[in-house]
């Protein structure tokens, strides 16, 4: 066999792997959507859901997800910003931050299930915070963290050495030059990543099962007082999540439309997740174009 | 004899195991520019970055010996580099401004440390842009992205971003290099207009480039200084063969 035809061969297998992939891909994307979206209504994403009887909701369970992904997005991005400007700039390579490093690896990989068990007897019942969203983001942290750690490592190692050491040689300080020359520079590449990340905490439904909880108390869309036992806002409330609701009403749902319920749900659920990614992509090249083309 | 503006004394830089720069003791003059010619990968840079302590960045890099400024060895752990680092400036092979305006590529520095005044500011960028030969070509568009500057301009705004904190020495690592000749050409004149008021030490890998700007020209090879002297002896009356074979290109 010469190598024109290996190279032709494996060109051709190469071609129709990733054509498999794709159509699956697409196979998947398709049967959940076509499935689902046609019982999206506006209704339908803002009304509670109902348990025996047929047309009911997912309005809090939608915006228990949002806001469940915006607490732990206030927990993880300070702390894992702080820790990888620690590791990447401050620590000092050897054992003790490869020993971090390896943790941190570890801990992004944990089967998320593992880390609901962990949350149920830590957050949950050690520390005593019961099922609620604050239980919730704090066991979405557990492997959130790790990826912003990571995120943030990769978006200044991305930081062109020259403009550190520019920085550095106008007399700046470290701390300076990572701030106000660096970071801005590693921004996109963060924010991207957090973007990824934060969809990924939005379809997460094992870790929450047993910290966020698998159910709503009434909610009262009048009362933002965070502090009433009712508020949507209140972080201290068990709150059920689309993911987890999908989850449910597909192993125990009563009302006669669960199905087309759980499709539904399944639906806004990859629609979010894809807009995630959507905007993630976007808004890096958005911010690539700005920082470096002419304008 | 001419003030000393910095002077290396028996300077090694190991990374690791391996020794790149053996035993260097040069003096560089103030208001003068020097050359640092050689093959590749004999120290130039090596040599250049541990004057401003900027080897400490490397991981494993290791700088012995002293280097005088103003009667202080500032290769002394209780030296305080980033106090050094302002009164020495650097300009890179490519130019690196930062991504911000033109306006701010020169403020940034000024503004840390300590002018907050904005006409004070305004004075500095104006000044350092026209030291630089780059006021007629940007004071239209001050607050465009330093991003969207022809290769050229950069690396003069890269010169001016350094002066605007009033550095005493310029060390340059082959700032002409990745650019057009016009570029080069221009880059050339600034720096012979820029001796007049500082300390120049330049690694150039271009002869005729350190025999048109230079005053003093050391040749290094294999981490060590061969010859140093002169540039105009270094060119037409070189000591060692090897200096001789380098200028003549018959290696490196
Ligand atoms: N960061 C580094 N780590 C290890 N070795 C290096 C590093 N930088 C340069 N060297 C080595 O040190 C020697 C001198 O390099 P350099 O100073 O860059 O030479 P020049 O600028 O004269 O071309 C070379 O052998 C090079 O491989
Ligand atoms: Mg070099």
């Amino acid at each position: 066999m010469n190598a024109k035809t290996a190279d032709k061969i494996a060109t051709a297998l190469i071609v129709t792997i990733a054509a498999i992939i794709i159509l699956i891909l697409a196979g998947l994307l398709g049967y959940i959507l076509i499935r689902g979206v046609g019982h999206i209504s506006f209704d339908f994403l803002t009304s509670p859901p109902e348990t025996i009887r047929a047309g009911g909701g997912i309005g809090p369970q939608l915006f228990n997800s949002l806001f469940l992904l915006v607490l732990t997005m206030i927990i993880t991005i300070p702390l894992g910003l702080g820790a990888g400007i620690y590791m990447s700039e401050y620590a000092k390579p050897g054992r003790g931050t490869d020993f971090i490093r390896l943790v941190v690896e570890v801990l992004s990989s944990f089967p998320s299930i593992v880390v609901g068990l962990f949350g149920l007897l830590v957050i949950v019942n050690l520390f005593g915070f019961g099922f609620s969203l604050f239980s919730g983001a704090l066991a979405l942290t557990v492997f959130n963290l790790p990826l912003m750690v990571r995120i943030t490592e990769q978006g200044l190692k991305s930081v062109p050495r020259e403009q550190k050491e520019a920085g550095l040689a106008l007399g700046l300080s470290k701390w300076k030059t990572i701030r106000s020359i660096m970071l801005p520079i590693a921004i996109p590449v963060i924010l991207t990543g957090t973007i990824l990340a934060a969809g990924r905490v939005f379809g997460e439904a094992a870790a929450l099962l047993f910290t966020a909880g698998m159910s709503s108390p009434r909610l009262d869309f009048s009362d933002w007082n965070p502090l009433s036992p009712f508020s949507p806002l209140n972080p201290f409330r068990p709150a059920e999540t689309l993911a987890v609701h999908i989850w449910k009403i597909n192993s125990e749902g009563l009302a006669p439309d669960a199905p087309e319920i759980a499709a539904g749900a399944s639906a806004v659920l990859i629609i979010t997740v894809l807009l995630f990614n959507m905007i993630a992509r976007w808004f890096g090249r958005y911010v690539h174009r700005k920082f470096t083309a002419t304008k | 004899m001419q003030d000393i503006g910095l002077s290396a004394h028996k300077l090694s830089v190991h990374y690791g195991e391996k020794a790149a720069v053996k035993n260097v003791s040069l003096d560089f003059a103030d208001r003068q520019v020097t050359a640092l010619i050689g093959p590749s990968g004999c120290g130039k840079s090596t040599f250049l970055r541990s004057l401003n302590r900027m080897n400490d960045l490397i991981p494993g890099a290791r700088v012995t010996g002293d280097i005088w400024i103003g009667g202080e060895n500032i290769n002394s752990p209780q030296t305080d580099v980033v106090l050094l680092r302002q009164k020495i400036g650097m300009v890179w092979q490519r130019p690196n401004p930062f991504h911000k305006s033109i306006y701010e590529n020169i403020a940034f520095g000024p503004r840390y440390h300590g002018i907050r005044d904005k006409k004070k500011l305004d004075e500095i960028v104006e000044q350092s842009l026209r030291r630089a030969a780059l006021w007629e070509e940007t004071k239209d568009r001050l607050h465009n992205s330093a991003l969207a500057l022809s290769g050229g301009q950069q690396q003069r705004l890269c010169i001016a971003r350094s002066i605007a904190v009033k550095p005493s020495i310029i060390l340059m690592d082959e700032p002409a290099s990745a650019l057009d000749p016009v570029s080069t050409a221009k880059i050339e004149e600034l720096i012979a207009e820029l001796k007049q008021d500082y300390c120049i030490v330049i690694v150039t890998h271009n002869m005729y480039q350190a025999a048109r700007i230079s005053q003093k020209t050391a040749f290094f090879m294999l981490g060590e200084v061969e010859e140093y002297d002169d540039t105009d002896k270094i060119f037409t009356n070189p000591q060692k063969i090897s200096t001789s074979d380098y200028i003549t290109g018959r290696f490196g």
